[in-house]
Order: C-alpha cells, then sequence, then structure tokens
C-alpha cells in the first residue's frame, strides 16, 4: 500500500495551503480528498449524548488537529473511530472502505493506528521488543510457526533492523534493550509514537501526544509529528496546547459537549467567536489584553476589599 | 534422630511424582498467568478432564489407553474453548471467577451418586493404567543409585513424567522466544495496546488457554497413572493453589521456574513431615504440644509462613528478576 499511495499524498502535501481556500470554514466541509468520512456518528451513555458528530471529512496527508475544551467527547471520538468504543449509530469510511464497527486490530491493519492519552508501553517488555511487536504481517506470530525459528529469522532480522532506525530517529537507540517500563513519560511517548509507525499506517491517531512532556523534548515530539506529514501520512490529534495546535496543525477541529462547532484553518478558528464561547462559556469576562487584565484585577480588588468593609461594619 | 532417613526423604520427594504432576500443572499455569496475564484459578479442572478422559475411556468403555489419553487430551483442548468463549473478552477477573466455578462444577458432577455408573462417583475409577504399564520396557527389579532406588513401575512412571516435564519445557521455550511469544507477553502488559497495533487479541488468549490447558493436563494423566486411580477430591482448588504456591515459588514467566518451584516445594514439605514426625517420635518436642497426628496441618502451616517470608523478601520467586516485577504495570 505503500508505495502508490504515498506518491498521491505527497502530492497533496505540495498543495497543503491551496486546498484551504477551495474548503468552507464550517463544520462538515467537504474536503477534496478525505482519508477518513464521519456519518451521523452518535454515542450514548444513559441520558448523556457523549458524541454527536454529524458529518465530518478529514483530509488526507496534512495534519488535523481535534481540540475542544474537557469532556468536549474528544476521546470518546477517537475510541469510536478506532473500534475501541461501539457507537449508538452512525458509520464511517476509510479510504473509501466502511470501518464503523470493525474491531480495533482490523481498524490498525487497515492502516489506521492510534496511540493513547495514558500512554500504553509494555513495561515488561524491552523498548526494541516493544518496537518490533508493532511490525505487520509477521510469521512467527502464527502459532505454528513460531516453533520454527528459520522460518521467521530473516524477517525478524528485517524488522529488528527497521526498529532499530526508527528508535534512531527517535533517540531512543541507547535505550533499546531497557525494559519500557524503565522510559520517563516523554520517553514513554515517543516509543509509543515510534512503535505505532512500525504498523506503517496511513493514517496516525495521536491522543494528547503532549500531555506531561517536558517542554525540551515537546520540541522534538513536535518535529517528529511533523515529520509524519512529510512522509505522507496523515494526522490527527487531539490537544489542549493551543501554542502547539497553531504551530503544527494544517486544519482544526473544534468539538464542544460532543458536537463539533467549527473547524478551518488554525488562525481562522481561534478567532472564531463559537470557539471562545465554547473555551470560555458564553458569558465569559477573560481578559483579553493586558489592559483588560489588568482592570478587571482592579475590578475584583475593589469588590473584596467593599466586602471586607462591610464584615468589618458588622 | 535418622538424618540420613530424612535426607533420604527428601531427596526422593525433589524428584518424586509430586513434584512431576505439580511441575506439569504449573508449567501450564505458567503460559496462562506468567506469560499472558490469564488468571487461571481452575488448573485443577484441566488435570480432571484429562484424568477422567481418560479413566473413562478405558475402564468405563473399553478403549484403548492411547484413544485415553487422546480423549484427555481433546476434553483438555475443549475445556480450554468452553472457558475462552464466554470469559476472553471481558476483563481479567472473570475468568478467574468462572475457572474456579467450572473446577468445582467438573469435580461435584464426577464425584455425584448418579454418575457412578460413569464415573465412580466419590470412590473414582481405577484398573485404567493397564495400558500404560505394559510398555514399561524395565524388567522386574529394582533401579537407580543411592537414595533413588525404585521398583520397575516407579522407575517407567517418574522416567515418563520428567521426559513430559523436558517436552513441555521446550515448548514453552521455543514458543516464547518466537514472535507469538512476544505477542503473548505484549497481551499480559497491556492488551488494548496491542489491539491497537493490528493484533487479534482474543485469538492469542484463546491459544494460550488451549496450551496451557493441554501441558496442565499432562499433569492430570500422572496423576491419575501415579496413583493408578482418579478419584474426584483429589482435583480440588487445593490443587490449583498449590500449582500457583509452586509457580510463585520457582517464579513466574521463567521456563524452569514452575519445575524447581515444584521440586523444592515438595523438598520442603518432606523435609518438614519427616523432621517434626521424628522429633516427635524422639521425644524432643513433647506430644502434649504436637502429636505426630497434627503434624500434616503444622507443617503445612510452616510452609505457609515459609511462602509469606519469601513474598516479602523475595517476591519475584528464585528465578524471577525484581527489577522486572518493580516496574509498574502501564
Amino acid at each position: 500500500m505503500a508505495d502508490d499511495s504515498n506518491a498521491a499524498q505527497q502530492g497533496s502535501t505540495v498543495t497543503a495551503t491551496s486546498w484551504m481556500d477551495e474548503v468552507e470554514k464550517v463544520p462538515g466541509s467537504k474536503k477534496p480528498d478525505p482519508i477518513l468520512v464521519v456519518d451521523g456518528v452518535q454515542r450514548r451513555f444513559g441520558g448523556l449524548v457523549a458524541v454527536d458528530v454529524g458529518h465530518i471529512e478529514i483530509q488526507r496527508g496534512v495534519i488535523t488537529a481535534l481540540i475542544g475544551p474537557n469532556g468536549a467527547g474528544k476521546t470518546t471520538f477517537f475510541n469510536l473511530l478506532t473500534g475501541f468504543d461501539k457507537p449508538n449509530e452512525g458509520n464511517w469510511s476509510f479510504n473509501g472502505q466502511t470501518i464503523s464497527g470493525v474491531s480495533p486490530y482490523k481498524v490498525a491493519r487497515r492502516g489506521m493506528v492510534r496511540t493513547f492519552q495514558l500512554t500504553k508501553v509494555l513495561s515488561r517488555l524491552t523498548v526494541l521488543e516493544n518496537m518490533r511487536l508493532g511490525a505487520t504481517k509477521q510469521r512467527g506470530e502464527s502459532l505454528l510457526s513460531a516453533f520454527f525459528k528459520p522460518l521467521w529469522r530473516q524477517q525478524e532480522d528485517e524488522i529488528t533492523a527497521q526498529a532499530r532506525e526508527l528508535l534512531a530517529r527517535f533517540k531512543l537507540d541507547a535505550k533499546a534493550d531497557d525494559m519500557a517500563g524503565s522510559l520517563s513519560g516523554g520517553q514513554r511517548k515517543l516509543l509509543e509514537m515510534a512503535r505505532a509507525l512500525m504498523v506503517k499506517p496511513e493514517m496516525v491517531m495521536l491522543d494528547e501526544p503532549m500531555a506531561g512532556v517536558n517542554p525540551a523534548l515537546t520540541q522534538s515530539l513536535l518535529g517528529h509529528v511533523k515529520d509524519l506529514r512529510t512522509q505522507g501520512m496523515t494526522v490527527l490529534f487531539v490537544e489542549h496546547d493551543m501554542d502547539m495546535v497553531r504551530d503544527i496543525a494544517d486544519w482544526v477541529i473544534v468539538m464542544a459537549q460532543g458536537t463539533v462547532v467549527a473547524e478551518g484553518p488554525p488562525h481562522e478558528v481561534m478567532a472564531n467567536p463559537a470557539v471562545i464561547d465554547a473555551y470560555l462559556g458564553s458569558h465569559h469576562d477573560a481578559p483579553l489584553t493586558a489592559e483588560d487584565e489588568q482592570e478587571q484585577l482592579a475590578a475584583a480588588e475593589a469588590e473584596m476589599d467593599a466586602e471586607l468593609d462591610e464584615q468589618g461594619k458588622a | 534422630m535418622d538424618w540420613g532417613n530424612i535426607i533420604d526423604n527428601a531427596l526422593r520427594a525433589f524428584i518424586g511424582i509430586d513434584t512431576v504432576i505439580y511441575a506439569l500443572a504449573a508449567i501450564g499455569l505458567n503460559v496462562h498467568f506468567g506469560y499472558t496475564g490469564l488468571l487461571n484459578f481452575g488448573q485443577a479442572a484441566f488435570l480432571a478432564v484429562a484424568a477422567y478422559g481418560l479413566a473413562i475411556s478405558v475402564s468405563i468403555s473399553g478403549l484403548p489407553f492411547g484413544v485415553g489419553i487422546i480423549v484427555g487430551l481433546l476434553g483438555a483442548v475443549v475445556l480450554a474453548i468452553l472457558l475462552g468463549i464466554p470469559t476472553l473478552r471481558l476483563r481479567a477477573d472473570y475468568l478467574a471467577i468462572v475457572t474456579i466455578a467450572a473446577a468445582e462444577i467438573f469435580r461435584l458432577i464426577v464425584r455425584s451418586a448418579s454418575l457412578r455408573d460413569q464415573t465412580g462417583g466419590s470412590n473414582g475409577l481405577s484398573a485404567f493404567s493397564e495400558g500404560f504399564y505394559s510398555l514399561n520396557p524395565f524388567p522386574k527389579g529394582s533401579y537407580g543409585f543411592g537414595p533413588f532406588v525404585y521398583n520397575e513401575r516407579d522407575t517407567w512412571v517418574l522416567l515418563v513424567g520428567w521426559v513430559l516435564i523436558v517436552l513441555a519445557s521446550t515448548i514453552v521455550w521455543l514458543l516464547m522466544r518466537s514472535p507469538w511469544g512476544r505477542v503473548i507477553k505484549a497481551v499480559r502488559e497491556d492488551e488494548d495496546a496491542v489491539r491497537s497495533l493490528g493484533k487479534n487479541v482474543y485469538a492469542y488468549k484463546m491459544q494460550s488457554l488451549i496450551i496451557g490447558g493441554v501441558l496442565g493436563s499432562l499433569g492430570g494423566f500422572m496423576l491419575a497413572l501415579g496413583k493408578g486411580s482418579v478419584q474426584p477430591d483429589l482435583y480440588g482448588t487445593e490443587l490449583t493453589f498449590f500449582a500457583y504456591t509452586v509457580l510463585l515459588l520457582g517464579g513466574a514467566a521463567r521456563v524452569l521456574g514452575p519445575v524447581i518451584g515444584s521440586a523444592l516445594f515438595w523438598l520442603v514439605l518432606s523435609l518438614t513431615d519427616n523432621i517434626l514426625n521424628q522429633a516427635i517420635d524422639a521425644g524432643y518436642i513433647s506430644s502434649s504440644i504436637i502429636n505426630s497426628n497434627q503434624v500434616g496441618q503444622i507443617r503445612f502451616i510452616m510452609v505457609g509462613v515459609a511462602l509469606m517470608l519469601l513474598m516479602i523478601f523475595r517476591p519475584q520467586g528464585i528465578f524471577g528478576d525484581r527489577k522486572e516485577l518493580a516496574l509498574d504495570g502501564r
């Protein structure tokens, strides 16, 4: 699947900015070359509608960010798309094939691989074994051929070479023989991303790749995410950090209370009143400039003083 | 006190039939619990199904010995599938509940009075091991050296038992060094991570349940053949818990952990038993404190305390790696 689709994806990367002009900046807009198309997905927990997404298309070969306040349903939506949770209704297709209701491992085999918000490294396996596990179509993974090393040794060597190369790129090569459980939080994020790449996915779904990562490592992680796009992969990621979203996302989808409230290029979306409302509540009084902030602080102090005075009198 | 006798008995227990039975049961459990993380609390059922499969086929249905073995092995496979279908999609704790219940259900069914003609009820069955002993190549006599002197019958049972242990350990070693073993160990660490990488976790867990069950069932054959009978109450929950003890003692997720664990477990049981009995006989321990009828219980109390100390000071078992155990599961 890699070669021909890569070429197509390279093409779309080059014209990454031009396609945006043709696309309406409204929720559910049509994209010229969507890799993932979602239709009417709804997930209810009892009376609560956690996710209710009408229509959404994810453009191939670009980095799309999925943002929204806590509880907006971003992770639930991720779980639904990757088969880890089942929706009450709705369907979605990947590369033109419908994958609604398909089990998680089959979704991964189709080329859509995810990471998790709470990193899932396999603690008591070495870093290198973690990486090898990611490779698909391994002969030695079937029970009968597992007994006979000659059947899978050559493939194992190839996988190992590939794994070491990726580890070097993610600066984890020195840790290759350590247990994954001994890695720091940031290194675990790196390992999880590198391991996902061993599957050779067409689309990578990252659930909060930056959560709990120190600033020094954030830069390198950002670089790796951008790298994915250069290699022709499509990236969809959930993130809270607006600076990061502004920095690397080509397109932003905003969710609030389970629905998509806006989409568009980062700078436009951030200025969208619907988005500000979603994040801060429609009656927000958050400071917009330094002067505003001073003003609000002064007002608050005055109010407190007044209250204290009243208590003093009483 | 006759220390020579005490030590001879301990050494015989070290490689004895009980060691063989529990080593095989624990090797299977090691595949389930040690490598795959499946909490199977019904290992006794796999031994029981194999033993009864053999005994019923031969002594009730009159089939040849070889067919009885095949029936026993198939029984273990079927049991694994039956247990796996409803529980392997659920969380680990459910498997524990279902397996312990299934093991008890099986034991209670075969010991029920209404099935006396088929299973022998609470008396169990015998007269099925002729086929096994007729294969014995050792002529009548005694074999061995030093303390390890056995008659031709015991020599044959022990030889077959230890060959099975070598075979089972080799199978585990071959599997666990392969990419298949890697997936299995990864399932133990985090199922969802393995799913997200495109592996069919359910199928792997089922395979593991079947393999561990079949390896454990070899212990069931040895128990049946060693005793020359099957008796339902030998397959109670105690068997499973001893097998867990053996596994944790030797070190889980190590190929030889169950074997060493089993040998040491029975060595220690024999030592405590013999020392206490002889000390009472010799008057070192007044029979007003412990009499020889209580030794059976006391030695298990002592072994229990020893195991607690082991878990506190060496939680990884004898072969385990403490650093590995200290890594948190997530």
